[in-house]
């Protein structure tokens, strides 16, 4: 009894994630094997549809601008936001209180609704400044950090609270500065909310679609989401090629996902909790 | 001086992401309100034309923007019911001391971590080839075919997808919830003869009242705020059936060219998910002060 409801089990949670299996199978089969039957194995192991799918995805570049824009936005997130969350949690004052208030209320507002203006005011700040907002990694990067930065903010904050003052207070008074104070015995402290800050904002800016197909036109600026969808639109869909896309695409994500796994899961646990 | 050093140190420890934070967040925002006001086509040259609040009030008639605000409910409704089925079950089946419940918890959540607009595209290859397939060779072609093209059953496959998406993340809400029960209740009413069924019911899912509210408005506002997926599996369609609020906006402001009455649009997406947000937060909260 107990055998089999080990085996049931198994077999279900793989059945659930049957559509991966089918992705899987079917990026390696021509066209007529395909239709042939779309559940069975293929007959030959080809990466035929593989390499045309990374030529046509231009996936070593999309793979490389999704990653240094994921890390570098994320390493600034954690920076700042640990920074700005621990003076606003250690000074008592109105202000503070004001601007995480601010920081938190903004959570509520989804993108869809900053979206256009976000647009309109980035072209107006690179006409005023030079600076190029638009059509960059660097603006994109900008602009990930400041939606991000309420939730990362949101959780340092909850986090510095719980951890006690008189540690702080034997550190000033040995002569340490404001500046090392926070980076030689605070953060170390902050570890395991900053990998959650970082499991969450990886998942995020990973995935995200919607804004940077708002930020960046050039083609060799594309993010793996990008890519994708412009893969699906340009070409009439060959369901091989497509399918050999996608496992390209989450195979950076089952990476991810097998060496940080007890990470993510409490991560996003705690994430949603609060 | 230790007091100007102090707030010298509090600007230099605040300043950069608030400065970041206003730009990107708080003033797009504002400057949002102030364009629902006003008739603009997005292009630079054009005039904008102020016409206060006739934006809001032409929304109340407008057909295909009421047609997507109920679109956006019922898509959230067979979501929030679905999702928190197979993430309670998923959370129930995972919690026993089975030895294989850890594999199956990585495969439960495994769905969660792939973005939404390439879990669409999968599903697409889904439901319109495989299940065609299976519909031919089975010769149950009426469960089987492509449920893309069909105008009540795309909205179905987006919440499959959906449900499929977001289950594993509630099951893990739903495992925290069940893991602070205490172990000797169930254990009493073991005891005391409860079926599984009545421990279940009687004992588990009052105590997991916090949980429930929780990933009920959790799904309740991922559901309201979907987009990629939508993109992906339908980009809205057959004939505007799936095409949901987050998109519906989108449309107006960049594929009508409507830049003024999208961002009206685009507002009161905004006050509902925040008054579902806030609803979540009040609930909440006044739950754990009765617990």
């Amino acid at each position: 009894m107990r055998y089999i409801k080990e085996i049931l089990l198994v077999v279900g949670s793989l059945l659930f994630l049957s559509p991966i299996y089918v992705m899987f199978v079917n990026s390696f089969k021509s066209r007529s094997e395909l239709y042939e039957n779309v559940l069975a194995l293929p007959e030959t192991l080809t990466f035929e549809y593989y390499s045309a799918a990374i030529t046509k995805m231009n996936f070593l570049t999309a793979f490389l601008n999704s990653l240094v824009i994921t890390i570098i936005s994320v390493i600034f997130i954690v920076i700042l936001a640990s920074m700005t969350a621990w003076m606003l949690a250690r000074t008592d004052n109105v202000i503070s209180k004001i601007i995480f208030m601010v920081f938190i209320s903004t959570m509520l507002i989804p993108f869809q609704t900053i979206m256009m203006p976000l647009i309109q005011f980035m072209d107006q700040l690179m006409t005023v400044t030079g600076i190029p907002f638009l059509n960059t990694r660097g603006g994109l990067i900008f602009m990930h950090i400041g939606f991000n930065a309420s939730l990362a903010v949101f959780l340092y904050h909850g986090f510095v609270k719980s951890i006690p003052m008189s540690l702080e207070e034997a550190a000033t008074i040995d002569g340490c500065s404001k500046f090392g104070l926070f980076w030689r015995i605070i953060f170390p402290i902050l570890k395991p909310i900053t990998v959650t800050v970082i499991i969450l904002n990886v998942i995020q800016i990973w995935n995200d679609y919607l804004l940077p197909s708002l930020v960046l036109t050039d083609k060799g600026l594309r993010t793996i989401p990008l890519a994708t969808f412009y893969f699906f639109g340009e070409f009439t869909i060959q369901w091989n090629q497509a399918m050999a896309g996608l496992v390209l695409t989450i195979i950076p994500v089952v990476i991810f996902y097998a060496a940080a796994q007890k990470h993510i899961i409490k991560g996003i646990g705690e994430g949603a909790v609060k | 001086m230790s007091r100007l050093h102090n707030r010298l140190w509090y600007l230099v420890f605040t300043v950069p992401l608030i400065m970041i934070f206003t730009i990107v967040v708080l003033i797009p925002f504002l400057i949002g309100i102030f364009y629902s006001f006003f008739e603009w086509d997005g292009i630079a040259a054009n005039p904008m034309i102020y016409v206060g609040f006739d934006h809001y009030i032409e929304l109340l008639s407008d057909g295909r923007f009421l047609n997507s605000a109920w679109l956006t409910v019922k898509f959230t409704f067979f979501s929030v019911i679905l999702v928190n089925i197979l993430g309670l079950g998923f959370a129930l089946l995972v919690t026993t001391a089975l030895k294989s419940s850890n594999f199956a918890r990585t495969m439960f959540f495994m769905p969660n971590l792939i973005g939404g607009l390439i879990l669409g595209y999968i599903w697409q290859f889904i439901f319109s080839d495989v299940l065609k397939m299976l519909g031919e060779a089975t010769g149950y072609d009426q469960i089987f075919f492509n449920w893309l093209l069909d105008k009540d059953f795309a909205m179905y496959a987006l919440v499959i997808v959906f449900a499929w998406q977001m289950a594993g993340y509630m099951m893990i809400i739903y495992i925290a919830g069940i893991q602070s029960i205490p172990n000797d209740v169930i254990e009493a009413a073991k005891i005391d003869g409860a079926s599984y069924w009545q421990r279940l019911k009687n004992i588990m899912f009052p105590l997991l009242m916090p949980s429930f509210t929780i990933s009920m408005f959790l799904t309740l506002s991922f559901g309201f705020k979907i987009y990629d997926t939508n993109l992906s599996l339908t980009n809205g369609g057959p004939v505007n059936q799936t095409e949901l609020f987050a998109m519906h906006i989108y449309n107006e402001i960049f594929g009508y060219g409507n830049y003024g009455y999208g961002q009206a649009k685009a507002i009161i997406f905004f006050i509902v998910v925040a008054a579902i947000t806030l609803t979540q937060v009040y609930l909440t909260k006044k739950r754990e002060v009765e617990m």
